[in-house]
């Protein structure tokens, strides 16, 4: 139901260093094993460790910054109301600065006034942030998709993690792309800054 | 599509020593997507420009494109608190033009629809007044008792929110046999947690400190800045389309008009709450009243409406909503012009801001019951 | 447009006409139905029929001004809805309209701010929307369209919608 890009999970092979391989070249296959062996271990008993823990950090303590850009809020006032309850899942909406954040939920449409301030806002945020895309109008434009302010899809602005379809989305839906968000944040590779 | 460059004034900046321009807005700790200016000296405001527009999607110009039955889902949009207010009189001015009589089953269902609807967006604003004013359990209590009030509309609608409910000719779904049961329930309910409302919050010192005598507007501006709902009503003014105007069958119901003479916060507070308990008591009215037949009348999807125009106007959650439609004879309207209760009750927040203090300013804006996506369209 | 008075008009109604009808060529009766009453005025006569309405008939308030194109006629409609809260009883159900047509090529109309507060937003947005000029209004500033505009104004309807062909 929501279209999801995950990163590629896997670590990207670093190329041996030359001289390092020229090195080992001539004292046969023994040591290359052992070097493999030795990043391994440091992989798993250091970095595995390392990530998890941040990663977990970050997983439920996702603070979405007050940004309203259209009609879809008021359903991202009922998922912070009592009945639906984002809280349950670490998702506090955050009433301080922008310096605080690390989530942004467009709420709906996007009009050409809005855009650049939505970038601006986006661009203030410290590292590592994640965008959700909430309703149609966000995703394509939505019943808007001919207007003449309107843009086609926030994804022109700013990059987007997790779409939630639906005009306005119901609040399960919106908190399903919390613990889609979520798992995509469990599976991040910490050393990726952008 | 280019993107428009970054205009400048989006920062604070400092004019002289005690004078500070400050820009609240479009990403600000309430109902965000507006954008206003304050000039500030000392702690007093002496100028404020609003800045809307972030939510203009240009609505009437797509109903020039669509025939009258496609705009509706895109009309209501603009008004998602109160779907069913909006696209009433959208349905009735495009009915006059069509030259249809709607049947009495469908004039009751579309009041028990916007009443209900009311209720719905007056505990949307309470639960951000409440939150406005610091005081989280006005948040989390309003909008908890809004999904009960919200699951009543899923039963006729069959929707969360966009039902589309009223279409030309009627209305979409006829009410579920126990809906008249689970209704009174809920309003028994209700009417108790109104009584701890009051108790909590409206007659709580905390809130009359934070709300009596600020951001006052007089009668005499309040007639002639035009402002519509609420605000005109706290200010003294007994005005509400279904008594100047009856609309549906609303001369059948009895129901008092809330109006009070002080025009400050706390006036416009206490009239959304008791707006609340007369839509109970309407809606409970119009199911005592409420006749058998037919719910809806056919009509082709390339409906003609005659040319003319036609001036309809509802009384909705936030004031007084009107339609214009101008019509050239052919399926699609050759204008419409939505007057929107929001857009006409901007006026109203410079004049109220301009010698207030900045403390006050978010108690002030949200009495007014703003809400940007409706005004902007 | 439907002109004509039906036979079964209200009295307020009628002597809200009859009123009026005392300007004599200024305003033009254009329809007049239960509730509705609409005027044509020139150009003008505008500010003259819209004291005239303020004072004597006690509309106190305008609830919207639309404005509207007619390209074959080469002329646009600005149309002010005014409304009244204190004249009683039987005036608050009616909403009389008064229209002033233009031409496109000389899109200009005095502003009616210092008659009616209330049409000062109404005023700025017809302006940027349709692209009449509201002579003596205190600010015609973009209000809705963002701050880069620089296509002809939307409402026009040599304007088309993107994505949208011509007749679609």
């Amino acid at each position: 139901m929501v279209a999801q890009e995950l990163e590629s999970q896997q670590q990207q092979q670093q190329p041996p260093k030359k001289g390092s391989a020229s090195l080992h070249s001539h004292e046969g296959p023994g040591l290359n094993i052992l070097v493999g062996k030795a990043r391994e271990v440091i992989q798993q008993a250091i970095v595995d460790p390392v990530t998890y823990l941040a990663n977990w950090g970050r997983l439920y303590s996702l603070w979405p910054v007050h940004l309203e850009t259209a009609c879809c809020s008021i359903e991202w006032g009922a998922v912070s109301g009592p009945r639906f309850d984002a809280e349950r899942y670490g998702i506090l909406e955050a009433f301080g600065s922008l310096r605080q954040c690390d989530l942004v939920v467009v709420h709906g449409t996007v009009t050409r006034k809005m855009a650049p301030r939505l970038r601006f806002i986006y661009d203030q945020m410290p590292e590592p942030k994640w965008v959700i895309a909430m309703g149609a109008c966000s995703i394509s434009g939505g019943v808007y998709f001919d207007s003449y302010n309107v843009l086609p899809g926030v994804d022109q602005v700013i990059p987007v993690d997790v779409y939630v379809p639906g005009c306005p989305p119901r609040p399960e839906e919106l908190i399903d792309a919390f613990i889609l968000l979520q798992d995509k944040i469990r599976n991040s590779n910490i050393k990726k800054t952008s | 599509m280019s993107l428009p460059t970054q205009s400048s004034g989006l920062f604070t900046e400092q004019v002289s020593e005690d004078k500070l321009v400050v820009s609240i807005g479009p990403q600000h700790p309430g109902a965000g997507h507006f954008r206003f200016t304050i000039r500030v000296e000392g702690d007093t405001i002496t100028e404020c420009i609003p800045d809307p527009g972030y939510v203009h999607r240009g609505g009437e110009k797509q109903t020039e494109y669509r025939t009258y039955i496609q705009s509706i889902p895109m009309i209501e949009r603009s008004s998602l608190l109160d779907v069913t207010n909006i696209t009433l009189p959208y349905c009735m001015a495009a009915e006059e033009l069509m030259g249809i009589q709607v049947p009495p089953r469908a004039q009751y269902l579309r009041m028990i629809m916007s009443e209900n609807q009311r209720i719905i967006s007056h505990l949307y604003w309470l639960g951000i007044q409440g939150i406005f004013l610091g005081h989280s359990t006005m948040f989390m209590w309003p909008l908890g008792d809004r999904d009960i009030f919200i699951d009543l509309g899923q039963m006729i609608g069959g929707a969360r929110i966009t039902y589309s409910y009223c279409v030309p000719g009627g209305v979409r779904n006829d009410m579920p046999p126990n809906f008249k049961d689970r209704a009174m329930k809920v309003f028994e309910y209700f009417e108790s947690r109104l009584k701890d409302y009051e108790r909590i919050f409206f007659r709580s010192p905390l809130f009359e400190k934070r709300t009596r005598g600020v951001g006052v507007l007089s009668r005499s501006d309040a007639i002639s800045l035009g402002v519509a709902g609420q605000v005109l009503r706290a200010s003294g003014v007994k005005s509400d389309t279904r008594i100047d105007e009856p609309y549906c069958f609303y001369k059948d119901i009895s129901f008092e008009v809330p109006v009070y003479d002080d025009g400050d916060t706390w006036a416009r507070c206490m009239v959304h709450l008791e707006e609340m308990r007369q839509s109970m008591s309407i809606i409970r009215q119009c199911l005592e009243k409420m006749p058998q037949g037919q719910i809806k009348v056919k009509l082709s999807p390339q409906q003609r409406a005659q040319a003319g125009e036609a001036y309809c106007r509802t009384e909705a959650a936030r004031g007084a909503m009107a339609f214009h439609i101008i019509s050239d004879g052919s399926t699609k309207p050759y204008r419409t012009k939505w007057s929107v209760p929001s857009f006409r009750n901007l006026i109203a927040l410079p004049k109220l801001l301009v010698g207030s203090h900045v403390a006050d300013m978010p108690a002030i804006y949200w009495s007014l019951d703003y809400w940007p996506v409706e005004a902007d369209r | 447009m439907s002109s004509g008075s039906s036979p079964e008009l209200p009295k307020a109604e009628k002597g809200i006409i009859d009123a009026i009808g005392k300007l004599g060529e200024k305003a033009k009766l254009i329809y007049a139905k239960p509730n509705r009453i609409k005027f044509s005025v020139q150009r003008d006569d505008l500010v003259e029929v819209a004291r005239f309405i303020r004072d004597e008939l006690h509309f106190d308030h305008a609830t919207n001004v639309t404005g509207t194109d007619f390209p074959k006629d080469g002329q646009l409609e600005i149309t002010y809805h005014l409304g009244s809260h204190d004249g009683g009883e039987e005036l608050r159900r009616i909403i009389l309209a008064i229209s002033c047509r233009i031409p496109s090529n000389d899109p200009k109309l005095p502003t009616l701010v210092n008659e009616y507060p209330s049409v000062l937003y109404h005023e700025r947005e017809t302006a940027e929307m349709i692209g009449c000029v509201f002579e003596g209004h205190p600010n015609l500033g973009r209000l809705l369209l963002p701050e880069d505009w620089t296509d002809i104004p939307p409402m026009l309807k040599a304007f088309r919608l993107p994505g949208r062909l011509e007749g679609e």
